[in-house]
């Protein structure tokens, strides 16, 4: 899922200054899981910023709503009646979301609550890592399910590198485990070590984000 | 009254501020001896959040503040409840109630 963590108060609360009444929009997706954009969370930081404003003395009025998803168009139409009786929309959705709001419905302001951060999987409760980096060229089934695009700090393609330390961690930060390291202990636990011993090519990273922005048309799903 | 602790959630604290709360005491069971394992420890995290919110906002986080006791401890319950009383009376009315007060004049 996309993994993302609310913008600190302060920084919303700047951006939220020029505003008497904003709408406040959640999403249902990846961020209602990663417990940083969904209806709580739009609950919480309503009441927060109401809070924050009466202590200053200028009070804000704040719809909440909180739609199944703000990546989809039909979703979008849900908020659409609220919008010219607020002078803002605070989306606390990822980056897309929150992009989608604003080329949707061109008249409004649209702020950021949230910084979205990863691609990623919940390790444990509260605890979420990166996994993916979305390049569009999976490799997965040479690195034996181990990403070294996402888990080497380096992306290599033939690792490991020299920073490798003898207790298995990158030279970046000894918390980040050696993501080739990885790859070759389970290479080897899997019985396809010998994959390890084949070159890979270079990437064509064209079909990550070095060919400009992605798009997938499928003609058997467009109407 | 809650069932647990663990029932007592961000916003359930916070509403209690926007209603005009000068402060708020949550009183959980002791740690280790939780009924369904883990509320109070839930509870105790979560007062930890809000105390961080309310620092944020100005309202200050040492209005809200989690309490352990069991059952039994009736004199306690009295003993924490007067003590956060008497704290919350030294620290005034929230800034909340002031600054509305100074608005309505």
């Amino acid at each position: 899922m996309i993994i993302g963590q609310q913008k600190a108060i302060e920084a919303l609360l700047e951006m939220l200054s020029p505003y008497d009444n904003i709408l406040l929009v959640g999403c249902h997706g990846c961020v209602t899981v990663c417990r940083s954009g969904g209806e709580k969370e739009v609950e919480i930081l309503s009441s927060t910023i109401r809070l924050a404003r009466e202590t200053a003395g200028r009070p804000i009025e704040i719809r909440e709503v909180t739609l199944e998803r703000q990546c989809d168009p039909e979703y979008l139409e849900v908020m659409r009646p609220y919008l010219e009786d607020y002078q803002a929309v605070l989306s606390i959705a990822c980056g897309a979301g929150i992009q989608f709001v604003a080329e949707k419905f061109p008249a409004a302001r649209v702020l950021p609550g949230l910084d979205t951060t990863f691609i990623g999987v919940t390790e444990q409760q509260g605890v979420w890592a990166e996994r993916c980096q979305a390049c569009g060229d999976c490799v997965l089934h040479l690195t034996g399910g181990i990403c070294p695009v996402t888990r080497c700090s380096k992306s290599l393609f033939n690792g490991p590198c020299g920073g490798t330390t003898t207790s298995g961690s990158c030279e970046v930060n000894k918390e980040i485990p050696c993501g080739w390291m990885l790859i070759i202990d389970r290479l080897r636990s899997t019985g396809q070590i010998e994959n390890y011993r084949k070159i890979l090519p270079m990437k064509k990273w064209r079909s990550s984000r070095d060919g400009g922005p992605r798009k997938i048309q499928r003609e058997d799903l467009m109407g | 009254m809650l069932p647990c602790s663990g029932r007592v959630e961000e916003l359930t604290l916070l509403r209690a501020f926007e209603k005009g709360a000068d402060g708020v005491m949550v009183v959980g069971c002791l740690e280790g001896d939780c009924h369904y394992l883990t509320g109070n420890l839930r509870a105790r995290a979560r007062v930890k959040r809000v105390a961080g919110i309310l620092d944020k906002v100005g309202v200050g986080a040492e209005r809200v503040e989690m309490f352990n006791l069991s059952a039994g401890e009736g004199t306690k319950f009295v003993q924490y409840a007067n003590d956060m009383v008497e704290k919350i009376r030294g620290l005034g009315p929230s800034p909340v109630n002031v600054a509305r007060q100074r608005k309505a004049g």
